[in-house]
């Protein structure tokens, strides 16, 4: 080829910004090849979700000099995905998400690496999440953001002066979108605030009080509803509604027809009925393509210090104008995800039982069906079965003696959450700490909390 | 094939059946097709855009693999164009795909008719020279452009043509047209039908805060001289008196009363951006006015006569507490209002129509209908030519950009990526283009960004050294990231100039990929 060895690299562009020194950097940056060797050879990216945003990151981050990429996605290819997920073809419906998409972006960008995982994000281990560098998430649910955002967290730990341990840091990025609008953020546990510390930027859904969809129906989407959440149980004893066979939907449709025609109320179809049932959120390719950007240029800058990074939620609205925002928002000094972790003060002869029935009363947890483990360690498995079996008789065990007689330590519980009614799986860091051991006196519990 | 339906569904619930058609008519020619153009490309062949041409000379290089995802290692040596409009058509197949293996320097030099065909160029990765030369061609056709670039970690958008009206803008937030502060006969007439102290606590609690603000707002005026709560004692006293009239604690609609209680104290006729529309020139209309405009003109008249200061009547209304009857009813009153105000601007459309010697039902129903029912939200969006803003930017602007800190950044960019245009027809590469020489091409482009502010009437204004090295530094790089951010914001603006709906931007997008604080620059 003729040129310059350096022109005629794949990495022409992208050696610009590795390459050279900068003035307007990140604290870690040291440019040069060695640089963009690190990020090709041993810098490990998990994206999880394999959708609109899942696409766009995994090729964004296969064209930003990652070569060691993996991705989890529970999903099947759907017809309503071809709008966006431009890795899917029609012959690909049906198809798990995690590993086309892992495919195609392999077919196209040569010395790529993508291992797909079709599961959930609670079937991995925790340890499978230690595993990289920096995590992308590409989801649209709040509850699998805050169990990513949970096991991060967990692996944080902090000095004897409460501050974030450097090396335990894993980074995030963070997108999502809804029709012309979206966010992309960067979340250093520890440093800036974590998914649960600002929880109160994603409102719950409102739902229609059932006595608005019993007697005073007003609108289409009250008349859904009560199909949906009344009428189809009325009918249908015992068999649940899946909103995925279009059997039931249709059912649902006519019974709404039904009732809006009783009433006099306009506006039933049949779009609606399925927009409303499954709570559709609208979707289109161009704003996934530019939170995805936002997302995966903030992991090359996080990963390389190549630029600063942002600092920390970046907010695109694409309705009206354009609109784009930069906010710093501010830790919880109390997050009991990515805080130090609550304080459990424990006798020394607590057993692991004791310990676990605890936790289903503790007023800041309310954690039920916790498995527990110390520094990897499995101390009590609720599943699967052949772990439960394994670590049962531990259960009768002193936890103090679990934990090799350490008077203060971190334990990582995963259970079952209950807040306002919803149960949702999550992970929580816990310090414990014991009391009434003969002979030893411990300052730091004596004094703290 | 998939049902079109199904697989649009997730944006037909944004833009509708009118929007995707306006798509699916729509032809793009894309210049130059690196990361930019294929990726702003991708997301609008994904939507089902009617057909795309893409023009781009160049052949694909070893670095072209680095950056663009639609080619690949087998074509390196072949035509751009050619390998990323195949892949393009591999995503959609409704989609008219063509290329052209032809530098866009050269189209816009010797065949400036050649865009008058489309109905929106992108241009992506163009100097200064050819953005404003091909600016001109595609006023002069009526073509709409988008101009696009990636430069390091900045870049930028810009929208050009001269005027774009939009009558579905689709704001997320907007004040409902329930004129309780100004209702008419029938409104009135169905509020008196229904008493507020009904002993019945049902129906008490089912009375919609309508009616509530409604029967409240005109108690008032009576004791009030005709006027309505405007100090904050009065809109204090206001909301008292609707707290009094609640006999439980658990009445919603009179908690929404009190919530809503500001659309009582809204100032009654139309909004000042609605003033300045139909005080527009434009609204002076002749045959040659655009349909937009002339309903405009209609509403103008409605507006003085029959709406006695007001739009016409919007016709929908939220949802409240009430009982299904009287929700029922009241939606079919502000509906019967819709109608009647729409048949009337329709009778006098069909007026001006006739008067300027055009059809009198040239404009549809439909239009006409869409158009009252949008009336308070239509916007006018109009853009300067390129040359005019290069030639003369509005000097305090830049100067006030200049000077304040959430802006520096943007502003520095936006006059660094004019400047390395300059440097590059001077020195014929990019500053920091190739490696060596870096720091030469440092001073370099410091003098001529200096010449550039001295040009444009902002002497002893500087520019951040950071921020002249950094741009030195990104030596024209086209990342793939940075691409993947303007391709994406430039689709979008496509998407709403051709279905017509929402707002496109205004001025100049600066992308700012340091921190991520981007500005809209108005020059």
């Amino acid at each position: 080829m003729a040129g310059s060895v350096v022109q005629s690299s794949r990495s022409r562009d992208l050696d610009k910004l590795l390459l050279r020194p900068g003035n307007l950097i990140g604290a870690n940056f040291e440019p040069g090849s060695q640089l963009r060797d690190d990020l090709q050879q041993y810098v490990k990216v998990l994206v999880i979700g394999a959708g609109g945003l899942g696409c766009e990151l995994l090729k964004d981050l296969a064209l930003s000099g990652f070569r060691n990429l993996e991705v989890i996605d529970m999903d099947r290819i759907e017809v309503t995905n071809l709008n966006r997920q431009f890795l899917f073809r029609l012959e690909d419906v049906g198809k798990p998400k995690a590993e086309v998409a892992a495919k195609r972006v392999m077919e196209r960008v040569s010395g790529v690496n993508i291992l797909p995982h079709f599961c959930r994000i609670e079937d991995k281990e925790i340890e499978f999440y230690n595993d990289f560098h920096i995590i992308a998430l590409g989801l649209d649910s709040i509850e699998a953001r805050s169990y990513i955002n949970s096991v991060a967290c967990s692996f944080l730990e902090y000095d004897s002066d409460d501050n974030p341990l450097e090396e335990t840091i894993k980074p995030m990025v963070d997108g999502g979108t809804e029709g012309f609008k979206g966010h992309a953020r960067v979340i250093l546990p520890g440093v800036t605030p974590c998914f649960e510390c600002t929880i109160w930027l994603f409102p719950p859904q409102v739902k229609f009080p059932l006595c608005t969809l019993a007697e005073t129906p007003r609108t289409a989407a009250h008349c859904i509803e009560y199909a949906h959440l009344i009428k189809w149980d009325e009918v249908h004893s015992g068999k649940s509604f899946d909103p995925d066979d279009s059997e039931h939907m249709k059912w649902v449709y006519s019974e709404a027809l039904k009732r809006a025609e009783l009433f006099g109320i306009p506006g039933v179809t049949y779009s609606l009925t399925q927009g409303v049932v499954k709570n559709i959120i609208p979707a289109i390719a161009s704003t996934n393509a530019i939170i995805s950007a936002a997302c995966a240029l903030e992991t090359l800058k996080i990963v390389s210090g190549c630029s600063k990074t942002l600092s920390n939620y970046l907010t695109y609205n694409g309705a009206e104008g354009l609109h784009t925002k930069v906010t710093e928002f501010v830790k919880d000094k109390d997050c009991l995800v990515c805080g130090p972790g609550v304080l459990i003060e424990l006798d020394s002869s607590i057993t692991l039982q004791k310990f676990i029935d605890l936790l289903e009363d503790h007023p800041k947890l309310l954690l039920s069906k916790a498995s527990v483990t110390h520094r990897g360690k499995n101390l009590y498995m609720q599943a699967p079965p052949v772990l439960e079996e394994m670590t049962r008789s531990n259960l009768g065990v002193p936890l103090f003696d679990l934990m090799g007689k350490v008077l203060k330590d971190v334990v990582h519980v995963t259970g079952v959450a209950s807040k306002n009614d919803k149960k949702t799986s999550c992970l929580r860091k816990l310090r414990v700490a014991f009391k009434g051991v003969d002979g030893v006196t411990d300052m730091d519990t004596a004094s703290g909390a | 094939m998939a049902e079109p339906k199904v697989k649009y569904d997730r944006q037909l619930r944004i833009w509708g059946d009118q929007g995707q058609a306006a798509l699916e008519k729509a032809s793009i020619c894309l210049l130059n097709c690196g990361p930019t153009g294929s990726e702003t490309l991708k997301n609008l062949v994904l939507g089902g855009i009617g057909s795309i041409t893409i023009v781009d000379g160049t052949k694909i290089e070893e670095g072209d693999l680095g950056n663009n995802f639609m080619v690949d290692e087998s074509s390196i040596g072949q035509s751009k164009a050619k390998c990323v409009c195949a892949f393009l058509q591999e995503l959609n197949d409704a989609v008219k795909a063509k290329f052209i293996e032809e530098y866009p320097e050269a189209l816009i030099e010797t065949r400036p008719s050649f865009f008058s065909q489309f109905t929106l160029v992108v241009a992506t990765q163009l100097v200064e020279e050819w953005i404003v030369k091909l600016d001109k061609i595609c006023r002069n056709a009526n073509v709409i452009l988008v101009v696009a670039r990636s430069y390091g970690l900045t870049g930028l958008v810009r929208i050009s043509l001269k005027e774009h009206t939009v009558i579905e803008s689709k704001p997320d937030h907007f004040l409902d047209d329930l004129r309780l502060n100004n209702p008419w006969p029938e409104l009135r007439r169905f509020a008196e039908t229904i008493d507020l102290n009904a002993p019945d606590p049902v129906a008490h609690k089912h009375t919609p805060y309508v009616v509530i603000l409604v029967k409240m707002a005109e108690e008032w005026a009576k004791s009030h001289g005709g006027s309505l709560p405007s100090s904050r004692e009065e809109k204090k006293a206001f909301k008292d008196l609707l707290k009094a009239k609640m006999i439980a604690m658990d009445e919603d609609n009179y908690k929404e009363a009190i919530e809503a209680s500001f659309k009582v104290f809204a100032p009654r006729g139309i909004s000042s951006d609605l003033k300045q529309i139909v005080n527009d020139s434009c609204a002076e209309v002749d045959s040659n006015s655009s349909d937009f405009w002339i309903l405009v003109a209609a509403l103008k008249e409605f507006i003085v006569n029959e709406g006695g200061g007001e739009a016409p009547m919007e016709g929908s209304i939220p949802d409240m507490t009430s009982s299904t009857e009287h929700y029922v009813n009241l939606q079919n009153i502000y509906q019967a209002k819709a109608e009647a105000d729409f048949k009337i601007i329709e009778e006098r459309a069909r007026n001006i129509l006739k008067k300027i010697g055009r059809d009198p039902n040239s404009i549809s129903k439909t239009t006409v209908k869409s158009f009252c029912k949008n009336a308070r939200k239509l916007r006018v969006c109009r853009y300067r030519s390129l040359e005019d803003e290069f030639n003369s930017p509005i000097v305090p602007e830049l100067q006030k950009y200049l000077t304040d800190e959430d802006f520096s950044v943007a502003v520095g960019f936006y006059l660094l990526l004019r400047a390395v245009d300059r440097f590059a027809a001077n020195y014929n590469s990019f500053p920091g283009q190739f490696d060596g020489g870096i720091d030469e091409d440092i001073s370099r482009l410091k003098t001529t960004a200096v010449g550039l502010l001295s040009d444009l009437g902002c002497n002893g204004l500087t520019l951040s050294e950071d921020l002249i090295n950094e741009m030195c530094r990104f030596g024209a790089a086209e990342l793939h990231v940075v691409a993947a951010f303007t391709g994406g914001i430039a689709s979008q603006e496509v998407i709403k100039l051709i279905t017509r709906q929402f707002v496109p931007m205004s001025g100049t997008f600066v992308f700012n990929g340091i921190d991520h604080k981007s500005q809209l620059l108005s020059l």
